[in-house]
C-alpha cells in the first residue's frame, strides 16, 4: 500500500517536528496545569500554514492532502495532546464541512480566515441529552423570515473558548427525526450566542472545552450550510474525517510515550542495571512499538482512502478504535515502567495517560466505532 | 544591501550519544540540521534585506546532502543558495575551508552580478566549535570583522553591531563590506510555512566545484592546504566515585555534607 | 614558511583592556611553563595594550622569562585590525615556535585572524596541552561535538603552532614578586584609518561583571529550580558562602537567569574550588564547563541524574528542602 510518503511529506513532517519540539513540548506540562489555551502557539502554527493544510490555495489553504494534515496532528500530539486536538477540531470539524458542504460564498467568506488562523473553528453537535445518541438534538432553529433563530445549548465543545466560527447542528423540523436536523455557521459575536462554563477535565486540559448557549440567537439566512434537513448527514460525514484526526492524535500520544520511556529506561538504574537491560522492559517496549506501528498503518490507510475519495467511514472507525485503545494501553504500560516517578507530575507520562483516555471517547466512543465497523461487515 | 550567509550543515549535537558499552559516539540516526548559530545569521540577514532591499544568498560547503540545509534557508527568506562541493575540498581544516569559501564568495558575486555588503556567519559550528571560519574568511578577503554579534542594526546604510561583552555589550560600527559572526539575537528565527517549504523544495541548488572558482589554488584546499592534523579522538571519561546521600532527612543530609566538606578541609 | 627550526620559544599572549590584564593570560603561563622547561626554551609573555608595562612585569612574576610589549593609545580597547597587525608583526620578527591565546571573545576574534595571515594552524578552546613525544610538536587537546568527543590536534608543518585555551581550565600560577626578566618594547603603531571598526558605546547591563571564571565558589541552578523565584534561594546560599551564582542553559532558556550567568559549553567554563549543582541533571554540555572544578556538590531529586556521576558529594532530595537545610548548616558551622 502506498502512503504517498514522498519527500514533500517528509519535509512538512520535519518542519512540524522542529516546531513541536521547540515550541509545543516545553509548554505541554504548563498548559496542562493552568488549562490556559495555547493561543501563542496556535498563532505560530497559523503563520506556518498548519491550520489549513488540506485545503486548496484559492481558499487560503496550504494545498496539501489529508495525509500531511494527519501526520501534523500526530507529530504535535507526540508532545502535547491538547495542541493536537486543537488543530484536529479546527481542521476536521469546522473547515472541512464548510469546504465540503458550504456554498461558494460561505467558502470565500470563512475559509481564508480559518486557514490563515485569523479565525479558529469549532464544531457543535453534542448536547446534554444527545451524546452518543446524537439524533436526539434539542437545539432548535426556527425560520423567522429573513433570518434563523436558534435556541438551546451544546456541551463539551472543543476550542469553544477560543473559537470565532462554529459549525452548529440544530433541529429545524422535529417531525422529520434526523432528517429534520440542519447545519449552520455561527460566529462568535452573533446576538444571543454565548460561551458557557469551561469543563475541568482529566486530560487535554487546555483545549478550552466549553458549553455553548443559544438564547434567541440570530443567524443570517445565508449561514445555513448546504440543504435544509441534511445537517445530520453532514455531521456524520464530518465525524468520519474527524475520527482520522483523533486516531492520529492517539497515535501521536502513544509514540510520544514510547519515545519518553525509551529515554527513561536507558537512564534509570535499579538493581545495578539500567531498566533497559531487563527483558521485561525490552519485551514491553517491543510489543508496544509493534502495536503502535500497526495502528499507524490503519490511520494512514484511512487518511489515504479519504484523499482518494473512497468510502472510508469503516476505515476511519477501525483506525480510531485501534489507535485510541492502543494509546491508553501504551501510556498505562509506559507509566508502569517508570514506576513511582511516572505517577508524579515531574514526568510527562501521567499526563499522556490522561490525555490518551479521551481518544476512546470523543468523536464517537469505541463502542460507536464498533457499531460502524460491524454495520459495514453486515453483522446486524 | 546584498548579503551573503555562510552556513554549515551539522549533526544535531543534542542528539549525539555516547554508547554506554563501547564509549564511542553514536552518530547513526542523528539528524542533520542547519548549525543553530547560522540560523541566527540567516534570520538577521533576512530582516536587514527586508528593510533595505537587495539579495540574500546562502553558501554552504559540504557533501551533496547539504543541499537540504541550503533549501531550508531558502524556505525562510534566502533568495538563492549554492553548495560548494568537491572531492578536492574534502579534509579541509578551517584555514582551507575559509579559503575555499572566500573564493566562492567572489565567484558568486561574479555570477550574480552583485557585490556583497555583508558576509554573515554563525559564531561557530556546533560540531567543530572552533569559531575560526568567519574571521578567516574576513582575512582572506581583507575585510573588517566583528564577531559575537547579538544584533545588527542598519540606519541609512550604516551598520551598527551589538557585540557581546562580559558585563553587557559594545556598540561597534564598521566600514562595509564586512564579515560579522552572530551568537544570538533578541528574537528567534522564523519558521518556514508549508508553502515556502514546498517552493524551496522544488528549487535546484547549483553546485560550485573548483571548475567554477577560476582563481582557486588547489594546493591551498583539502588536506594539502590544511596545516592542522587530528592525531586522535577519544570520548571523555567522567565517572568518579563520590559520596551520594540518599533517603536521608534534608537537614541531616545537609549537616553531613557540611561535615564532610569540613573534614576534607574544603571550606 | 622557511625553515621550521628558525622558530623558537613559547609565547603566551596576555590579553589586556584599558591597561588591565585578563586572568586567562596568567593561567596560560601555568600550562606553558612546563612545556618551555621540557623544550628548554624561554617562556615569553606578549602584551599589547595601553600603559601595560605593569602587566608585563606581573607576567614575569607569574612565571614568564621575558616579555615583549606593544604599547600605544590605539590599543586601549581591542580592535581586530590593530591587534592583528601588532601581533602578526611580532611573530614575523621573532618567529616563536608556539603561540597561545586565551579563548575569550577577543582571543577567539584575534587568533584566527592572525593564524590565517600567517598561514598556519590554530587549535581552538584547548583544555590540555602536551608535547608529542614522537615529533616534539605540541599536542593540543580540545572538546568537539558539544563536548561529546575530545580531539588531539597537531600542526606538524607550520609555525608558529597556535592555540586558544579556555579561561578557567588552568589555575593562575603563584605570584613570585622577586622574579625578574627583560621587557622588550616594540614600537608598532596602527594608524586610525587602518582600523575599520569603531567602538561607539559600551553598555554595562549588570552592575558588576559576572565573574564566574574567576569565582572560588559557584552555586548553580538548573531546570530543576522550577522558577525564577527559586533562584532567590540559591542567592541566599551564595551570600552565605560568598559565592557567585551560576546556572545551566535550561535556566537561561526558561528565562529565569540572564545568559551572563550560564555555565557550560555555550556559556562560561569555570574552575572553582567548590561547585554546587542544584537541580542540574548534568547534560554533557554542562559537564564540559565544570570539569575544572575541584569539588562538585550535587543536589537533585533524581538519584540517577548524571550529575551524581561527577559529583564528589551528592544529596538526593527535594532542593526546596535541601537548600534551606544547607544554608542552616553553613550558618551553624560559622557560629
Amino acid at each position: 500500500m502506498d502512503f504517498k510518503m514522498d519527500e514533500f511529506h517528509q519535509d512538512i513532517l520535519d518542519m512540524v517536528h522542529e516546531f513541536a519540539v521547540n515550541e509545543v513540548k516545553p509548554l505541554a506540562a504548563e498548559i496542562d496545569r493552568t488549562e490556559e489555551f495555547p493561543m501563542e502557539n496556535v498563532k505560530k502554527m497559523a503563520q506556518m500554514g498548519l491550520l489549513g493544510i488540506p485545503f486548496p490555495e484559492e481558499y487560503g489553504g496550504s494545498g496539501m492532502d489529508t495525509l500531511a494534515y494527519i501526520q501534523t496532528v500526530e507529530e504535535l500530539s507526540k508532545y502535547c495532546g491538547t495542541t493536537g486536538v486543537i488543530v484536529s477540531a479546527h481542521t476536521s470539524l469546522c473547515c472541512t464541512p464548510i469546504y465540503q458542504f458550504g456554498t461558494e460564498e460561505q467558502k470565500k467568506k470563512y475559509l481564508p480566515k480559518l486557514c490563515s488562523g485569523e479565525w479558529l473553528g469549532a464544531f457543535a453537535l453534542t448536547e446534554p441529552n444527545a451524546g452518543t445518541d446524537a439524533s436526539g438534538q434539542q437545539t432548535v432553529a426556527v425560520d423567522a423570515g429573513d433570518h434563523w433563530v436558534l435556541n438551546g445549548s451544546k456541551i463539551f465543545i472543543t476550542n469553544a473558548g477560543a473559537a470565532d466560527v462554529f459549525f452548529v447542528l440544530a433541529m429545524t423540523d422535529k417531525s422529520q427525526g434526523t432528517k429534520g436536523i440542519s447545519a449552520f455557521i455561527v460566529e462568535k459575536g452573533f446576538e444571543g450566542f454565548s460561551i458557557g462554563k469551561q469543563e475541568d477535565k482529566m486530560g487535554i486540559r487546555a483545549s478550552s472545552t466549553c458549553e455553548l448557549v443559544f438564547e434567541d440567537c440570530i443567524v443570517p439566512k445565508e449561514n445555513l450550510v448546504g440543504e435544509l434537513g441534511k445537517g445530520f448527514k453532514y455531521a456524520m460525514m464530518t465525524l468520519d474525517g474527524g475520527r482520522v484526526g483523533i486516531a492520529a492524535q492517539a497515535l501521536g500520544i502513544a509514540e510520544g510515550a514510547i519515545e519518553e520511556t525509551v529515554k527513561y529506561v536507558q537512564e534509570r538504574k535499579q538493581f545495578g542495571r539500567r531498566l533497559s537491560q531487563f527483558q521485561n522492559t525490552q519485551f514491553e517496549l517491543a510489543q508496544m512499538k509493534a502495536n503502535t506501528e500497526a495502528a499507524k498503518l490503519l490511520v494512514y490507510q484511512a487518511a489515504c482512502a479519504k484523499d482518494d475519495h473512497e468510502a472510508f467511514s469503516h476505515k476511519a472507525a477501525m483506525a480510531k478504535l485501534v489507535a485510541s485503545r492502543n494509546a491508553s494501553d501504551v501510556t498505562r504500560r509506559c507509566l508502569q515502567l517508570y514506576g513511582g516517578y511516572g505517577y508524579t507530575k515531574d514526568y510527562p507520562i501521567e499526563r499522556m495517560m490522561r490525555d490518551a483516555k479521551i481518544t476512546e471517547i470523543y468523536e464517537g466512543t469505541s463502542e460507536v466505532q464498533m457499531m460502524v465497523i460491524s454495520g459495514w461487515m453486515g453483522v446486524k | 544591501m546584498n548579503i551573503c550567509v555562510c552556513m554549515k550543515q551539522v549533526p544535531d549535537t543534542n542528539e549525539i550519544k555516547v554508547d554506554p558499552v563501547t564509549h564511542t559516539l553514536v552518530r547513526a540516526g542523528v539528524p542533520s540540521i542547519v548549525n543553530s548559530f547560522d540560523t541566527y545569521a540567516q534570520e538577521v540577514g533576512v530582516r536587514l534585506k527586508e528593510k533595505s532591499g537587495g539579495k540574500l544568498i546562502v553558501l554552504s560547503m559540504g557533501p551533496e546532502q547539504a543541499k537540504e540545509a541550503v533549501k531550508s534557508c531558502l524556505a525562510v527568506g534566502a533568495d538563492a543558495g549554492y553548495l560548494i562541493s568537491s572531492r578536492s575540498f574534502g579534509g579541509s581544516d578551517t584555514l582551507a575551508t575559509s579559503y575555499i569559501l572566500s573564493q566562492a564568495i567572489r565567484a558568486v558575486e561574479e555570477k550574480e552580478g552583485l557585490k556583497f555588503d555583508l558576509i554573515l556567519c554563525g559564531k561557530q559550528a556546533t560540531d567543530g566549535d572552533t569559531a575560526q571560519v568567519g574571521p578567516e574568511i574576513a582575512e582572506h578577503l581583507d575585510l573588517p570583522q566583528i564577531t559575537y554579534a547579538l544584533d545588527i542594526l542598519e540606519e541609512n546604510g550604516e551598520i551598527l553591531v551589538k557585540r557581546e561583552y562580559d558585563a553587557g555589550y559594545d556598540m561597534i560600527s564598521t566600514k562595509l563590506p564586512a564579515v560579522i559572526t552572530v551568537v544570538k539575537l533578541p528574537y528567534e528565527p522564523r519558521y518556514p510555512t508549508i508553502k515556502s517549504k514546498m517552493a524551496a523544495k522544488k528549487k535546484e541548488i547549483p553546485v560550485l566545484t573548483e571548475a567554477d572558482l577560476p582563481s582557486i589554488d588547489l594546493t591551498l584546499c583539502g588536506l594539502n592546504g590544511s596545516p592542522t592534523r587530528v592525531k586522535k579522538t577519544f570520548t571523555p571519561v567522567r565517572e568518579k566515585n563520590g559520596v551520594k546521600l540518599e533517603g536521608m532527612e534534608p537537614t541531616d543530609a545537609a549537616k553531613e555534607v557540611v561535615k564532610l566538606l569540613d573534614d576534607a578541609k574544603l571550606l | 614558511m622557511g625553515n621550521l627550526n628558525d622558530y623558537k620559544n613559547i609565547w603566551v599572549f596576555i590579553e589586556t583592556e584599558c591597561g588591565k590584564a585578563k586572568n586567562v593570560g596568567y593561567e596560560l603561563l601555568s600550562v606553558a611553563k612546563p612545556l618551555a622547561q621540557q623544550k628548554g626554551c624561554p617562556l615569553v609573555a606578549v602584551v599589547i595594550g595601553k600603559d601595560i608595562e605593569g602587566v608585563a612585569k606581573d607576567a614575569i612574576c607569574y612565571g614568564a622569562d621575558s616579555a615583549i610589549i606593544v604599547d600605544g593609545p590605539e590599543y586601549e580597547y581591542y580592535t581586530t585590525d590593530a591587534f592583528a597587525k601588532a601581533l602578526t608583526g611580532l611573530v614575523e620578527k621573532y618567529k616563536p615556535e608556539t603561540l597561545m591565546l586565551g579563548a575569550t571573545n577577543n582571543g577567539r576574534d584575534l587568533g584566527p585572524r592572525v593564524s590565517c595571515r600567517l598561514k598556519t594552524g590554530l587549535t581552538a578552546d584547548c583544555t590540555a596541552i602536551d608535547i608529542d613525544e614522537e615529533t616534539g610538536n605540541i599536542a593540543w587537546t580540545r572538546p568537539t561535538f558539544g563536548g561529546n568527543l575530545m580531539a588531539v590536534i597537531m600542526c606538524p608543518g607550520h609555525r608558529p603552532q597556535m592555540g586558544t585555551v579556555r579561561p578557567g581550565v588552568f589555575k593562575k600560577p603563584a605570584y613570585e614578586k622577586s622574579r625578574t626578566g627583560e621587557v622588550i618594547r616594540e614600537e608598532i603603531h596602527t594608524a586610525e584609518e587602518e582600523i575599520r571598526t569603531m567602538l561607539k558605546e559600551r553598555v554595562n547591563e549588570v552592575a558588576e561583571a559576572v565573574n564566574l571564571e574567576e569565582a572560588e565558589i559557584i552555586v548553580s541552578g538548573g531546570r530543576g529550580m522550577g522558577s525564577a523565584e527559586n533562584f532567590k534561594l540559591l542567592e541566599e546560599l551564595a551570600a552565605e558562602l560568598g559565592a557567585t551564582v551560576g546556572c545551566s542553559r535550561a535556566a537561561v532558556d526558561a528565562g529565569w537567569m540572564p545568559h551572563a550567568h550560564q555555565v557550560g559549553q555555550s556559556g562560561k567554563t569555570v574552575a572553582p574550588k567548590l561547585y554546587f549543582a542544584v537541580g542540574i541533571s548534568g547534560a554533557i554540555q554542562h559537564l564540559a564547563g565544570i570539569a575544572g572544578s575541584d569539588t562538585i556538590i550535587a543536589v537533585n531529586k533524581d538519584p540517577d541524574a548524571p550529575i551524581f556521576e561527577v559529583a564528589d558529594y551528592g544529596i538526593v532530595g527535594n532542593l526546596n528542602e535541601v537548600v534551606p537545610a544547607l544554608i542552616e548548616a553553613f550558618k551553624a558551622r560559622k557560629a
